[in-house]
């Protein structure tokens, strides 16, 4: 490679987040897109620890790490987006704030066998984030087992957040899903000519 | 990604320090312009290894990865190093994540792949 040039510094990025419970699929959604392997790294550190655990003779303290995953997306010589995986555990709020700032929106998938695991996410981007987020159903087996308006009854979701469906493991699939993302922040901020809606 | 063994505590590398000078988020881009192998060579390991990825772009999360770092040190070891001109901060030409130019450019980007 050649020494920095004036194209390379020209290089900005942009960032989506994607969100849900335990297991529905974050990880596979964007390994499948994202053009390096999906890096797990251990980000943030805490001093929160469940009552379960152990901490060894003679330490009195301890710290436990947290980690997210994250890929990466070219979408023109200039413009990159990266996609940030949310750590399933509720218990790290303060993480989810660091992640979605400055977010250009969010995808909450949700797994129809367990709903439920999506709450929190779900709960987080309706109350406590100024982030516009689409919740997207994740085919696992390629078909969908409920109606989505059931689906959205179930979930008790407003009806100006988009419910869509996406598999995971299918790139075109996942790329259609973010760019509904995309989409619906347009609408979302449309009005406010430079996007006055500003992140926290 | 191995599991960083820390001999010090990692703030240690920032003489404390948890606040930087300018907001840098997780995925605001940062690279060396002009690489230095003998200052390299004069960082403790992490940092080396920081400055060493930041030869091709790279965002702060990815920095955070390959150096071993925990975000909050990266950030105030990236900001350090940028306010002595090893690293520079790509300044975004947006107005903000909701500048529908940049929208745009994503939507029609993924339209793409999809």
């Amino acid at each position: 490679m050649a020494s920095a040039s004036s194209p390379d510094t020209m290089l900005t990025s942009a960032k989506i987040v994607i969100a849900g419970g335990f297991g529905v699929g974050k990880t596979t959604c964007v390994g499948s897109i994202s053009e390096i392997p999906p890096i797990n790294t251990e980000a943030w550190m805490t001093a929160a620890s469940e009552p379960v655990d152990r901490l060894d003779p003679g330490i009195d303290k301890t710290t436990t790490t947290v980690a997210m995953d994250f890929g990466r997306l070219t979408i023109g010589q200039d413009l990159v987006l990266y996609l940030f995986g949310t750590p399933g555990q509720a218990r790290f709020w303060p993480m989810w704030d660091d992640l979605c700032r400055g977010a250009v929106g969010a995808l909450v998938l949700c797994d129809t066998r367990h709903l439920d695991a999506s709450f929190a996410a779900m709960n987080y981007f309706e109350q406590d984030s100024d982030v516009p987020f689409v919740v997207c159903v994740n085919l696992f087996d390629g078909v969908l087992t409920h109606d989505l308006e059931e689906i959205r009854e179930a979930l008790a979701l407003s009806p100006d957040i988009p419910l869509i469906t996406c598999d995971a493991r299918d790139p075109s699939s996942v790329a259609r899903a973010l760019m509904a993302v995309v989409e619906h922040t347009m609408r979302r901020t449309a009005g406010s000519a430079t996007g006055a809606l500003t992140a926290r | 990604m191995a599991t960083t063994h820390w001999k010090v505590r990692p703030y240690v590398l920032t003489g404390g320090r948890t606040r930087t000078r300018q907001p840098l988020l997780i995925h605001t881009l940062v690279s060396a312009p002009s690489y230095d192998a003998v200052f390299a060579a004069s960082l403790l390991p992490e940092t080396r290894s920081l400055y060493e990825n930041a030869r091709e772009v790279k965002s702060v999360a990815e920095l955070s990865a390959c150096s071993g770092m925990p975000l909050g040190v990266t950030r105030v070891v990236v900001d350090d190093l940028v306010a002595t001109d090893r690293l520079v901060v790509h300044v975004d030409p947006y107005s903000s994540p909701f500048d529908f130019r940049l929208l745009e450019r994503l939507r029609d980007g993924l339209r793409q792949l999809a």
